[in-house]
C-alpha cells in the first residue's frame, strides 16, 4: 500500500473528526452515558464515516463498506488513533461488525446480506448475540430456547442470558433448537430476528462491578421471519463455531480503545518510589511486576510472529486463537490485580472525591476483568480446544 | 519475525536432520558412560566444523558466512533437541562476537579464521562466584612491563578444559560491584601461570574452574576499551543469552515432544492418560508458554541481528522465559512419564540436569528479572 493512502486518511480525519470528541472514551457502557453535545458529535462523526463505508471498511462497497485491504483498513483505525479519537460504529453496532457481519458474509444469502450488513456498518442498526442460556454457558449445545415454525414464520420460547446490549439492540442473532429428537449439536439453527416485539423482555444485569452491558432476554412467543435463519436448517453449530471464530480474533486483536494506558512501572514509581539504588521501594512486588511485563511482552511479540507467519501462509491463525486468548486474560487479570495492589488503600475506593478518576476506574475494570476467563469460551474450555484441536489428544473420557 | 528466510529455513532442515542422524541423544548418553569428561566428540565438532557452523556470525572477509544471529539460533535450538555436546556456543558465538566487538583489526585477523577452522576454541571467563555477577568482578589485571599481569580464579568456565583461549573478565579499576573498571582480556590458555581444574558436573558438559597466578599477557591481549569492558561485556553475553535462550528452547521443545508422545499412547484406568483433563489442560498450558517462548527468543535474536535499541532487554527477556518454560517443562517431563521418568534408562534426567546448567548459564532468571526491571527503570 502507499504512504499516499496514509496522507490522504490522516487529512481526512483531521477535517471530519469533530472537535468535541478529541480523546473522549465511548467506554464499555455505550453512549448513554456521555454528554449530549457530545452525544450529538457522535452521531456527525458515525455519518461521517459511515459515508465513507468505513465503519466496516474490508467489507464490499454494495453491504456497506470500502472495499479496502485489512492492511488500509489498519490505517484507518491506526489514524483516528493518532487524531485522540476512535471509531464509535463497530461499538454501536453491537455485535454487528465484528462477529454477526462477517458469518453472515460466509453463510447469508444474497437477499440476507443486502437486507441487514448496510446497517452493521453504518452503525445505524445495533445486534445482539442470544447464545448462552442459564442452563447451557460453556456447554453451549445444551441450549434448550425453541423455535417452531408456524406458516411464514419461526415462534420462539425460551430464555437467553448474557445478552450484551440487549436492551438497545434493533435485532438479535439467537441460537434455538429446531430439532429436539437430534443429537444435541444437530438439533440446532441460527435464526435472526429484530428485538422490537411486545413478545420480547430484556432485564439489565446488575454485575460485581455495578452497572453491565448484560440482559436476560425472555422469549414469549417472539417472532423471526422464514428467510431469516442464517445457514441451513439444523446446521446452526457450524455456523456458531464459524461466529465465536470472529469473536476470538476480535477478543485477541482488538486495538486499544483509548490513548491513555499508563505504564505499570509508571504507576509503581508514583505511588510506591524507588529506594536508594534506584529499584522499587517493596522488592517483593518489583519482582512480581517484573514477571507480569515479561507476560505482556511475550504475549504481544506472539501475535507480531503469529501475523508475520501468517502472511507467510504457514499457520492457520485460528489454531492459536485459543492460546493468544487465554495470555490476554492473564495478562489483563493480573495487570489489574497488580495495579489494585501498587495502589494500595487508594485502590479500594468504590466512589467519592477522595479518589481519582483513574482509581476509581481502576477497581471496576479490575472486577470486570474476571469476566474474561469466563466469555467467549472459558478459560478450561479454550484449554480443551488447544489439548483437543492443536495437540490432538484424544476427547476427554470424563462426563459433559 | 519467524517468517524464516529460504537459507534460513534450508539450514534449519539441515541441522535438525544432521543431529538427529548423527549426534542423537544416545551419542549423548554414551558420552557420558564413557565418564572421561572429554565434554564433545572430536568427531561432532569436526563436522559442525565442516558445516560452517562455527562462521555464521563472522563476516566473509575473514572467512565466514555472516548470516546472522537468528541463523545461529536455529542451529543452537536444533542442537539442543538432542542434547549434542560442543563448544560451538562459547567458541563461535561467544568468543567470536567478543572479537567481533571488542577486537582490533589484527586481533580479528589474527583470532576469527582460528575460530572458524577451529584450530582455536574460545571460552568465555566471566563469573567467579557463585552466581553470575559480571559488575562484581575481582580477578585483578595490573598494567606491568609491555602488558598486565593477571591474578585471580574464574569458576565452572564451560569449555574450560578444552579451550585454548579465554575472554577474561578482570578489575583494572575500582572496587567489586562498581560498573567501571572492568576489562576484557584474551589470554591463550598455555600462558604460564594458568591452572586449570576440571568440574565434574551433572550435566556430565566440560567446566572448569581457572586459575591465573601472576600471569603476564602483552597490552595486545585488552580486548576494547581499558577500565569500559562492562558495557562491552554486556554486548557479549546478551548474544550468549539469545543464543543459549534458543538452545532452552530446542531441549525444552525435545522434552515437551516427548511428553505429548507417552500422553498420547500410556494407558492407565483403561484410556489412553492424555484424555484426562488433569493432564491435558497442564499440556495445554506447555504449549502455550512453548509458543510465547519461541516469540521472546526469535525476538531477541532478530533485535540483535538489526541492532535494535531493546536487544538487551529483549535478551533478559528471552533468556528468563527460556528459563521459565525448561523448568516446568523437566519437571513435567518426569512426573508426566511418572516411574519410568525416574530410571536413568530414560532420557528424561538427561534432560532435566542439563536444564539446571543452562538455568545458571550467563545468569539465571533471578538476574534476568532484575535486570529487566532496571532497563525498564524500577
Amino acid at each position: 500500500m502507499s504512504d499516499g493512502f496514509a496522507t490522504s486518511v490522516k487529512a481526512w480525519v483531521a477535517d471530519n473528526l469533530p472537535e468535541a470528541l478529541k480523546g473522549v472514551d465511548i467506554g464499555m457502557y455505550g453512549p448513554s452515558s456521555l454528554e449530549p453535545e457530545i452525544l450529538e458529535a457522535f452521531e456527525l462523526w458515525r455519518r461521517r464515516l459511515a459515508e465513507q463505508g468505513w465503519g466496516a471498511p474490508t467489507w464490499p462497497e454494495e453491504y456497506g463498506g470500502a472495499g479496502l485491504a485489512g492492511a488500509e483498513a489498519k490505517i484507518i483505525a491506526r489514524e483516528i488513533h493518532a487524531a485522540g479519537s476512535m471509531n464509535p460504529i463497530p461499538f454501536l453496532a453491537g455485535m454487528g461488525v465484528t462477529m454477526v457481519g462477517p458469518t453472515l458474509m460466509e453463510y447469508g444469502t444474497e437477499e440476507q446480506k443486502t437486507r441487514h450488513l448496510p446497517g452493521m456498518a453504518s452503525g445505524a442498526v445495533r445486534w445482539c448475540l442470544g447464545l448462552s442460556e442459564p442452563n447451557a454457558g460453556s456447554d453451549l449445545a445444551s441450549l434448550a430456547t425453541r423455535a417452531v415454525q408456524e406458516g411464514d414464520h419461526w415462534i420462539l420460547n425460551g430464555q437467553k442470558t448474557w445478552t450484551s446490549g440487549a436492551d438497545k439492540s434493533q435485532w438479535c442473532g439467537a441460537l434455538v433448537r429446531t430439532d429436539p429428537d437430534a443429537a444435541k449439536r444437530n438439533g440446532i439453527s441460527f435464526l435472526m430476528l429484530p428485538m422490537d416485539q411486545t413478545s420480547i423482555e430484556t432485564r439489565p444485569i446488575r454485575l460485581i462491578a455495578g452497572e453491565s452491558p448484560f440482559c436476560e432476554t425472555f422469549f414469549n412467543s417472539a417472532q423471526a421471519g422464514a428467510d431469516d435463519m442464517l445457514g441451513e436448517l439444523n446446521d446452526g453449530w457450524s455456523v456458531i463455531k464459524r461466529l465465536l471464530q470472529h469473536e476470538r480474533a476480535s477478543q485477541t486483536s482488538a486495538p486499544p480503545t483509548s490513548n491513555k494506558v499508563e505504564p505499570l512501572q509508571e504507576l509503581a514509581r508514583n505511588y510506591i518510589g524507588l529506594g536508594p539504588d534506584g529499584t522499587l521501594a517493596d522488592s517483593d512486588l518489583r519482582s512480581r511486576l517484573a514477571d507480569h511485563l515479561m507476560d505482556a511482552a511475550a504475549h504481544t511479540l506472539t501475535i507480531g510472529r503469529i501475523m508475520a507467519e501468517a502472511k507467510g501462509g504457514n499457520v492457520e491463525v485460528s489454531a492459536t486463537a485459543s492460546i493468544l486468548k487465554n495470555s490476554a486474560t492473564d495478562v489483563a487479570q493480573d495487570r489489574s490485580e497488580l495495579l489494585l495492589e501498587i495502589m494500595g488503600n487508594q485502590g479500594l475506593g468504590w466512589e467519592g472525591a477522595e479518589f481519582s478518576g483513574g482509581e476509581l476506574h481502576s477497581v471496576r475494570e479490575w472486577l470486570g476483568t474476571k469476566a474474561m476467563s469466563i466469555y467467549g469460551g472459558s478459560y478450561e474450555v479454550q484449554k480443551n480446544i488447544i489439548a483437543k484441536n492443536i495437540l490432538g489428544l484424544p476427547e476427554t473420557t470424563q462426563k459433559g | 519475525m519467524a517468517a524464516f528466510t529460504e537459507e534460513q529455513a534450508l539450514i534449519r532442515e539441515q541441522a535438525s536432520a544432521w543431529a538427529l542422524k548423527e549426534s542423537p541423544v544416545s551419542q549423548f548418553r554414551a558420552l557420558r558412560d564413557a565418564g572421561d569428561n572429554a565434554g564433545f566428540e572430536q568427531a561432532t565438532w569436526g563436522a559442525m566444523i565442516e558445516m560452517g557452523w562455527t562462521g555464521i556470525l563472522v563476516p566473509e572477509e575473514y572467512g565466514g558466512s555472516d548470516l546472522g544471529m537468528l541463523t545461529f539460533g536455529l542451529v543452537l535450538e536444533q542442537l539442543g533437541r538432542q542434547l549434542t555436546a560442543s563448544p560451538l556456543l562459547p567458541s563461535a558465538l561467544a568468543g567470536a562476537s567478543a572479537m567481533l566487538l571488542g577486537g582490533s583489526a589484527e586481533q580479528k585477523s589474527a583470532m576469527l579464521p582460528k575460530i572458524i577452522d577451529g584450530s582455536a576454541i574460545l571460552a568465555l571467563a566471566v563469573d567467579e562466584g557463585t552466581h553470575h555477577r559480571p559488575e562484581n568482578t575481582t580477578l585483578e589485571a595490573r598494567a606491568s612491563k609491555g602488558g598486565f599481569t593477571l591474578t585471580g580464579s574464574k569458576a565452572s568456565v564451560a569449555e574450560g578444559s578444552a579451550a585454548t583461549h579465554f575472554v577474561v573478565a578482570a578489575r583494572t579499576a575500582g572496587t567489586p560491584g562498581e560498573n567501571d573498571g572492568i576489562s576484557l582480556f584474551l589470554l591463550p590458555a598455555d600462558s604460564v601461570g594458568v591452572s586449570r581444574t576440571p568440574l565434574n558436573v551433572l550435566d556430565s558438559r566440560d567446566y572448569a574452574n581457572i586459575q591465573l597466578d601472576d600471569v603476564n599477557v602483552d597490552a595486545d591481549a585488552l580486548l576494547g576499551r581499558l577500565d569500559g569492558g562492562l558495557p562491552l561485556l554486556q554486548q557479549v553475553l546478551d548474544r550468549a543469552r539469545a543464543g543459549i535462550a534458543a538452545e532452552m528452547l530446542g531441549t525444552a521443545s525435545q522434552a515437551f515432544d516427548m511428553t505429548l508422545d507417552y500422553l498420547k499412547t500410556r494407558e492407565q484406568f483403561g484410556s489412553v492418560i492424555g484424555s484426562f483433563q488433569g493432564l491435558g489442560h497442564r499440556a495445554a498450558g506447555l504449549f502455550s508458554a512453548m509458543e510465547q517462548t519461541r516469540s521472546c527468543v526469535e525476538a531477541a535474536l532478530q533485535a540483535i541481528d538489526t541492532d535494535a535499541d531493546n536487544s538487551a532487554e529483549l535478551a533478559s527477556l528471552a533468556k528468563c522465559r527460556a528459563g521459565q518454560f525448561l523448568y516446568d517443562m523437566t519437571n513435567e517431563l518426569i512426573q508426566m512419564h511418572g516411574g519410568i521418568g525416574m530410571t536413568d534408562e530414560f532420557d528424561a534426567g538427561l534432560y532435566l540436569k542439563r536444564a539446571r546448567a543452562l538455568e545458571a548459564s550467563y545468569g539465571n532468571r533471578s538476574y534476568h528479572r532484575d535486570r529487566y526491571a532496571r532497563l525498564l527503570g524500577f
